[in-house]
């Protein structure tokens, strides 16, 4: 049966997070905008103290642990949510500050990559961390100096040390969102692609799990960026960083034949792409949300019902833009419905990330025009969503890159017949 | 909890109304474009799958419930096969369906059994005005209360099957407020003027007609002396305007993306091109985007939420934009070809763009 209602666990839990969003996240969204690289820590010791009484430790979806029957049984009743509370989570931190929400603890896209494509002793061991006394994080390290969405050119190598048993990692990696805090701010860890091996391309991709704290790992870099400033954007060097065999993600062999070891670290997106688009459509509601107040409160109001002829540009402007954001928040509540319910969902995963990104840009533009003068003063949010607002646009795959996917699920191409 | 999976029910349904549309409508419909004709065996066999009469309950003759929700699922389907075959087959849901929604029993009982048990027949509605600022909701066509009868009248246009047609309900300004009125075309000072021809759908036979003081007895006002909410009714037509706007766009989209599979173009497919790829990426998305707004809003207007009607008029204000959006780009990735009429691209950019005006010529 198609439904669409919310289900109770998460009107709960959007109730509570609308009250952090409103008394930690907007009170202090201006100051930790202006104050670059100083680092929210009462929103971190409130979120993490509060995750930790709720049992919620990490971001990442819980394990499946073993249950006595009649738990299972009641578990079978009830359909699985644990992705879409993920993304109503999202949403409504980034509907507060999505700068401040992206230093929530709990591991983040490190976390989800283990998720994703760790084995039950490397989610056991790397996740467990989340659950401790402080505050702890972690982040994906992708990116490098000479590539960007083209992964398959990452440089950094890992070789094994036969004699010790250990991955030797040599590199530099940027753009890594939370990597200060998740190596030198904490107990945490950084996921780390690299190649084993330059000849295979894509075949040779790997993610490794490196710690804080592993020697000859350095933070060496933070940005300077157009908006979530509160979040920290890492530069770092691998330099003979080593680590135990067992924190690869993945199989160590080389398929030469395939790219079965890429895909499966490409399969993280699956997940997280809709949850990036979640956050994308907090901005997008926390913007058309205070235009239509700021706007009524100049006595500018919005009629439903009425042929366009009749409308005014503004209320044509709002209408639209109704239209973009719950058609965009649909398409990701269906991907992580879809992820609950171990349905594929390549596809839905980048549809959902193309359109938040395409949205969340245009509805903060809009907002900021539509407003005129005041749309551009720092007196108010807006001018700040819009520069927040483009990044979703940008990471975790751009609007591009996932045109790219979309295209070629729904054409049946490979990566070779439509590069 | 959301879903997004069909019922077993609702899947059968649309299997059923598949088969139909692309081995029957969509076979036939170039021919009846051109023809300005939608064959009498063409209808009836789609009037057989039943849409409306799962949609009546068993007391008046049909066999289901209604649900708007099935109704959407139903209606893409059916336009995916052809927009004008599609509004042919629902005609008659524009007059039983407001009856069903809003109507009293009395009304119920007498007009709603002889549409259900039998073969398709000409009912229909007149609703659309010619005006560019056209609002459902205040309309030109007067109603004024005359002792025991109301006095109509006005001019509509778009009208299906008006010529020949059993009954229609006329939809009237009253005190301010648009009200359907259970109308004989035998009527005085009904006249219908000319079928007319537009820019798509000319499959539909649609007519333009006057009303000059017409008088109808009191208890031919829908829903009795109190008279009837406009919400569910206009809604209703939303619905189904943007439920077959998904149709049409989703023909449109496949057949496009089939075609740039096939074309080479120096020494690739047209759509091993990024500028190419990237449109029906663009597209497909739209498509799924307005799909599931069109769906949450058809599942708030069976739930009875709130902001149903909002929602309703959101989609098709979406769908609207979407239909545009994707009819022209299949034309524009056929090219030259696109421009031909042996093509069906050409057909649906025609369609697509009346998907903006049509409110008030299908209901689901």
């Amino acid at each position: 049966m198609i439904e669409f209602e919310m289900p109770k666990p998460i009107a709960q839990q959007s109730y509570v997070l609308q009250t952090v969003a409103e008394n930690m996240m907007r009170p202090v969204s201006r100051y930790f905008d202006e104050h670059e690289h100083e680092i929210p820590w009462d929103y971190i010791n409130f979120m993490h103290m509060a995750m930790r009484a709720t049992g919620a430790g990490s971001l990442a979806p819980p394990e499946r642990k073993e249950e006595d029957e009649a738990k299972k049984e009641e578990k079978k009743s009830r359909p699985p949510i644990a992705y879409q509370m993920l993304a109503f989570m999202l949403e409504m931190l980034s509907w507060g500050d999505v700068g401040m929400y992206l230093c929530t603890p709990g591991g983040g896209l490190g976390a989800a990559a283990v998720e994703a494509a760790g084995t039950p002793e490397q989610k056991r061991k790397f996740l467990a961390r989340f659950a401790e006394e402080k505050p702890t994080f972690a982040a994906m390290a992708m990116t490098e100096p000479h590539c960007g969405s083209d992964t398959s050119a990452i440089r950094t190598t890992a070789v094994l040390d036969k004699t010790t048993n250990e991955w030797v990692l040599n590199g530099e990696k940027i753009f890594v969102t939370a990597g200060q805090k998740s190596l030198e701010e904490s107990n945490g860890f950084v996921v780390v692609w690299a190649t084993i091996d330059p000849s295979a391309g894509r075949a040779g991709i790997r993610s490794f799990v490196v710690e804080a704290g592993t020697p000859g790992v350095k933070v060496t870099k933070l940005e300077h960026k157009l908006g979530i400033r509160a979040s920290d954007t890492a530069s770092i060097v691998l330099q003979d960083a080593r680590v135990p065999f067992e924190n690869i993600l993945g199989s160590p062999e080389i398929q030469t034949e395939t790219t079965k070891g890429f895909k499966g670290a490409m399969a993280t997106f699956d997940a997280t792409r809709p949850l990036v688009a979640a956050t994308g459509i907090g901005v997008a509601r926390a913007a058309l949300e205070l235009l239509k107040e700021m706007a009524s409160a100049q006595g500018f109001q919005v009629r439903y019902g009425l042929p366009r002829t009749k409308l005014t540009n503004f209320e044509r402007e709002i209408i639209d833009m109704e239209v973009l954001l719950q058609s965009a928040w649909l398409l990701v509540i269906k991907s992580v419905w879809m992820a609950d319910n171990r349905k594929p969902n390549p596809l839905e995963a980048s549809m959902a990330k193309l359109r938040a990104g395409d949205v969340v840009t245009k509805i903060t533009q809009r907002a900021v025009e539509l407003m005129g003068p005041l749309g551009y003063s720092r007196d108010y949010l807006l001018e700040k969503w819009f520069r927040d607002a483009k990044i979703t646009d940008i990471y975790e795959g751009t609007g591009q890159i996932n045109r790219l996917v979309v295209a070629r699920n729904i054409l049946g191409y490979s990566g070779r017949e439509l590069r | 909890m959301y879903s997004f999976e069909p019922s077993e029910e609702q899947k059968m349904l649309v299997d059923a109304i598949n088969r139909y549309a692309v081995n029957d409508l969509r076979k036939k419909a170039r021919d009846a474009e051109e023809e300005g004709h939608l064959p009498n065996d063409l209808i009836e066999k789609g009037w057989e799958l039943g849409l409306l009469q799962a949609s009546i309950p068993e007391a008046y003759g049909g066999f289901g419930e209604h649900s708007a929700l099935t109704g959407v699922l139903a209606g893409e389907e059916l336009a995916y096969g052809d927009f004008a075959g599609a509004l042919g087959v629902l005609a008659p849901a524009l007059f039983a369906l407001p009856i069903l929604l809003c109507g009293t029993e009395q009304q119920k009982q007498t007009h709603l059994p002889p549409i259900a048990e039998g073969e398709w027949q000409p009912y229909s509605a007149a609703f659309i005005e010619p005006f560019l600022d056209f609002d459902p909701n205040e309309m030109r066509t007067k109603a004024e209360k005359q002792n025991s009868h109301y006095r109509i009248t006005g001019e509509k246009i778009y009208v299906p099957y008006a010529d020949g047609a059993k009954q229609f309900l006329v939809y009237a300004n009253l005190e301010g407020k648009t009200q359907a009125f259970i109308v004989d075309p035998a009527s005085n000072g009904v006249t219908i003027v000319e079928r007319q021809k537009l820019l798509g759908i000319n499959a539909l036979p649609v007519y333009k007609i006057k009303f000059e003081d017409v008088l109808i007895p009191s208890e031919n006002r829908l829903g009795g002396e109190e008279g009837h909410e406009f919400a569910p009714i206009i809604d209703s037509m939303r619905l189904a305007m943007a439920a077959m706007a998904l149709g049409i766009s989703r023909a449109a989209f496949e057949y496009s993306r089939d075609y740039a599979k096939d074309r080479d173009v120096f020494g690739v497919k047209v759509a091993q091109k990024q500028a190419i790829a990237f449109m029906l990426a663009e597209m497909a998305t739209e498509i799924e985007a307005i799909r599931l707004l069109t769906w949450e809003a058809a599942w708030k207007f069976d739930q009875h939420k709130e902001d149903a009607s909002k929602e309703a008029y959101l989609a098709h204000t979406g769908a609207a934009d979407m239909a545009m959006m994707v009819t022209d780009r299949a034309v524009q990735i056929l090219g030259g070809h696109g421009y031909i009429r042996e093509h069906p691209v050409e057909l649906y950019m025609r369609n697509g763009r009346g998907i903006a005006m049509l409110t008030g010529i299908g209901m689901i």
